[in-house]
């Protein structure tokens, strides 16, 4: 890009030097030699296992288990937990951020006690706690409370290793998207609810229409990062044997003894739904960011496609500096 | 229960408010009648924001009468007891009065369309289609023709005040209560939303402002009352208060103002 001429009255014209960034090589060569010899031991390096000489990290081994049913299913069980552990932290943790706020102090009480207790705790002893429930309680039954009960189950029918896993994990999430949808709520400006009460509306349609859609701004950040996060965490769920994902890898490592590809294969599969997830999470804080900025930042493609028809970026600090100095008014 | 024209829309008999150990409002009397454009000066601190918030029980009063229409805001009376109203009668009771803020509180979300018809559609479950047609006209009124699309940070200070007077009056209320609605604005910006609420008192509605503006105050208002450490100190015919204060506390701020 050259740069551009600016002409200030009769004096001749000026060339203006962009700043020089000699270190920004020095950092690219660095970097280059660090990335060669990463991919140098991941792709080409061998070690001996045994009397044979092997590639180090077999990934002819990952190709055969990347698609695999059992790895396959696994993940099915991965992701299904996620959503299902989400969506009860989501809807619990706003009902409970909401009750938080509330003037009846009985109610703020309770949540507060809620929060407390699963955020005090682990969550694997959660999920381990509702494994053995039936332990505690055999047989649930479904009454009048202190009163006879119309239907009894066996606990071990109802609460197996999903449901276990579901409760431990949604539960416990419900706590920390409690504190976080509170935090978004508590970001509105006051004005917002007076204005509101002002024209007759009333406390949970001002919730709904006025407060919540601003808090999502606040709201969205930290619950992708919850979203992942617990894409990670349902892999404790192995602890009570149930086929999630890193189970999955660990039931054929257990066998075959490949231990190390199979993590792999684990691994490339949570980075691969993190990646989605983080696509995802791009799409929804552009949707909230309505009204929140005079123009809405570019999408990665958008971007993409200006950057293909290089096409420079109009930059209207510079181009008013530029303008300005060469003696016409401009803003 | 509507009384006739001419008679007390607002009445406030002995009106007391603290806020912790801090007397705001110590005993404050007056009459906002019906049509009646009343405007409100004095030191900030003086309680006159508190008094016009009371009015549509965004704060609660401590004790004394205050009416609006003939009926206790806030709170019933049956017998000789005061029942603290529920959150529907209150959401009810405010509905019918207008208020603009200082600081505009649009509704950042959503457009300046969106922001009119809100409260119609959602409380009054009026139609979309005549709520649309209605935010419009409003839109018109106040000068804003074709910015129905644009989002109150697309705006500047002054249409946004302008679309948040749209958006009082889609409700159609009894009353307008205005908060100091010009003092968040650059100066030249001003005139507008003073064109817009001189012509709303043109058309009889009843309004009650607290501003700074005393060009306004003389020109539009009906009554100027001055407030002075929570009670009304001096109140009359805004020409008279303005160029022949009674009291000494008035002319002081007066002096200071003018």
């Amino acid at each position: 890009m050259s740069s551009p001429e600016v002409r200030t009255g009769q004096s001749p014209p000026l060339k203006a030097i962009p700043v020089r960034h000699p270190w920004r090589w020095v950092a690219v060569a660095v970097i280059a030699v660090l990335a060669a010899m990463l991919v140098n031991t991941l792709v080409f390096s061998t070690t001996v296992r045994g009397v044979q000489r092997q590639p180090r990290w077999q990934w002819s081994i990952v190709g055969h288990y990347l698609f695999s049913g059992p790895i396959l299913r696994g993940l099915a069980v991965t992701l299904e937990l996620t959503v299902v552990c989400m969506v009860i932290g989501v809807v619990l943790g706003t009902i409970l951020a909401v009750m938080r706020l509330s003037p009846n102090p009985v109610v703020v009480g309770t949540s507060w006690l809620y929060v407390w207790f699963f955020r005090g705790t682990p969550v694997l002893l959660q999920i381990i706690f509702w494994y053995f429930m039936a332990y505690l309680y055999p047989t649930i039954s479904v009454g009048i409370p202190f009163g006879p009960g119309f239907a009894h189950v066996h606990t071990t029918t109802v609460l197996g290793k999903f449901i276990a896993a579901t409760l431990g994990l949604g539960l416990n999430e419900a706590a920390y998207m409690a504190e976080i949808v509170r935090a978004g709520i508590i970001s509105v400006d006051e004005g917002q609810t007076e204005a509101a009460s002002a024209l007759g509306m009333r406390r949970v349609l001002i919730m709904r229409r006025i407060v919540i859609p601003q808090a999502m701004r606040v709201i969205i950040p930290p619950t992708g990062n919850e979203t992942i996060s617990m894409l990670k965490t349902t892999a404790l769920a192995s602890t009570i044997a149930l086929t999630e994902l890193l189970y999955a890898a660990q039931l054929i490592y257990s066998e075959n003894y490949k231990t190390i590809p199979l993590l792999i294969t684990a691994a490339l599969w949570y980075l691969a739904v993190t990646s989605v997830l983080y696509v995802g999470q791009y799409y929804i804080e552009r949707h909230y960011a309505r009204g929140s900025s005079r123009s809405l930042p570019m999408t990665p493609i958008q971007r993409l496609r200006n950057l293909a028809t290089l096409r420079r970026e109009p930059n209207p600090a510079i181009d008013a500096i530029l303008t300005s100095s060469a003696g016409r008014e401009h803003r | 229960m509507s009384a006739a024209a001419g008679e007390a829309l607002v009445r406030a008999e002995q009106v007391h408010k603290s806020f912790g150990p801090n007397e705001v409002l110590k005993g404050v009397d007056l009459d906002v009648n019906r049509g009646e454009v009343m405007c409100v000066i004095g030191p900030s601190g003086s309680g006159k924001t508190t008094l016009l918030r009371c009015i549509n029980h965004l704060e609660k009063i401590d004790s004394g009468r205050l009416t609006v229409d003939g009926e206790l805001v806030g709170y019933e009376q049956r017998g000789d007891k005061l029942y603290e109203c529920t959150d529907r009668e209150v959401a009810k009771m405010r509905a019918s009065i207008g208020m603009v803020f200082q600081h505009f509180n649009l509704f950042p979300h959503m457009t300046a369309l969106g922001n009119i018809v809100e409260a119609p559609v959602r409380v009054k479950k009026a139609s979309k289609d005549e709520a649309d047609d209605n935010g419009r006209r409003l839109l018109a009124q106040v000068g804003l023709e074709g910015r129905e699309d644009a989002y109150p940070r697309q705006l500047s200070g002054g249409q946004q005040q302008r679309v948040a007077i749209a958006r009082a009056l889609a409700m159609e209320p009894k009353l307008m209560l205005f908060d100091e609605p010009t003092s968040a604005l650059d100066p030249e910006l001003v005139g507008d939303v003073l064109d817009v609420m001189r012509e709303l008192a043109t058309s009889g509605m009843t309004m009650f402002v607290v501003t700074h503006e005393m060009g306004f105050a003389r020109e539009v208002g009906d009554k100027l009352v001055f407030m002075d450490g929570g009670v009304v100190v001096e109140s009359g015919k805004p020409r008279d208060v303005i160029t022949n204060p009674q009291h000494e506390r008035t002319q002081s701020f007066l002096s200071k103002v003018l």
